[in-house]
């Protein structure tokens, strides 16, 4: 595995039952190439919380997963309303989901802390009124 | 515990998976909240919740979990069933209250396992 392995998909933002596809869809692919379950469930699980995020809050988006030899790296961009104060957003039990999104098991403000936990690296890149890029890398 | 037996403590109805029933499991958690379920859970195999949306399958996907207890009677619609049964999670619901369900259980041995990330 010299080349990189890339994956590419689009985040329906117009369905709150749809999000999570691609991370399904990159758990079963990292399976099947025979990546170790320890790092499918780091990068499947911190994908997961960006897609819900991106359908929340940026009516969906780009979803990247790039398999390296020895790192994975996820790259979520949207073009949404971007985040005013990353610091507070990363903070547990910050959220500014609506509520229904609650009664939906999200929206606690766990989302982006999660992402950081599960992951090695994690890089915020977002402006108000632009969008955001978030970029997360999980070694191995 | 197999997940036979959680069927007959629970009073639960099979759903879907009924050829994994004799598959074992070893702990559980009981959360409505899928983003706790994401950051706490570490190999707890079962989860018992009273949220009943594509949204469960997808995180019991996430944590390779075994079996998905639907907790307060809620019937899992066509979508869940068949995210449920491309993904291999076995699918029970049960009358008993999520306090009561997860406390049958965990009397009869079936433990919280370990928290991930404490």
């Amino acid at each position: 595995m010299s080349e990189p392995i890339r994956f590419h998909f689009d985040v329906d933002g117009d369905n709150f039952s749809s999000a999570g596809e691609a991370s399904v869809q990159v758990k079963r692919m990292l399976r099947q190439i025979g990546i170790s379950p320890d790092v499918i469930r780091k990068v499947s699980v911190a994908m997961y919380e960006g897609e819900i995020n991106m359908v929340i809050h940026a009516n969906g988006g780009d979803a990247d997963v790039i398999v390296e030899p020895n790192k994975i790296t996820i790259v979520l961009k949207d073009v949404g309303p971007g985040i005013a104060d990353i610091n507070l957003a990363m903070q547990e039990g910050y959220s500014t989901a609506p509520e229904n999104v609650r009664s939906l098991g999200f929206g606690a403000g766990m989302g982006l802390p999660n992402m950081k936990r599960y992951t090695d690296d994690m890089k915020i890149e977002s402006e108000v009124g632009v969008g955001t890029t978030v970029t997360m890398t999980v070694l191995f | 515990m197999k997940i036979s037996k959680i069927v007959e403590l629970l009073g639960a109805e099979v759903v879907c998976g009924e050829d994994r029933l004799e598959e074992e499991v070893h702990s559980a958690c009981g959360c409505d909240m899928m983003s706790d379920v994401l950051a706490f859970v570490k190999d707890q195999a079962v989860l018992l919740t009273g949220l009943c949306n594509l949204q469960v399958v997808r995180t019991a996907v996430m944590m390779d979990m075994k079996c998905i207890v639907f907790v307060r009677n809620k019937k899992p619609t066509d979508d869940i069933l068949e995210l449920a049964r491309e993904s291999d999670i076995v699918i029970l619901t049960s009358p008993k209250r999520m306090y009561t369900a997860c406390g049958v259980l965990y009397t009869n041995g079936l433990q919280g396992g370990t928290v991930a990330h404490s």
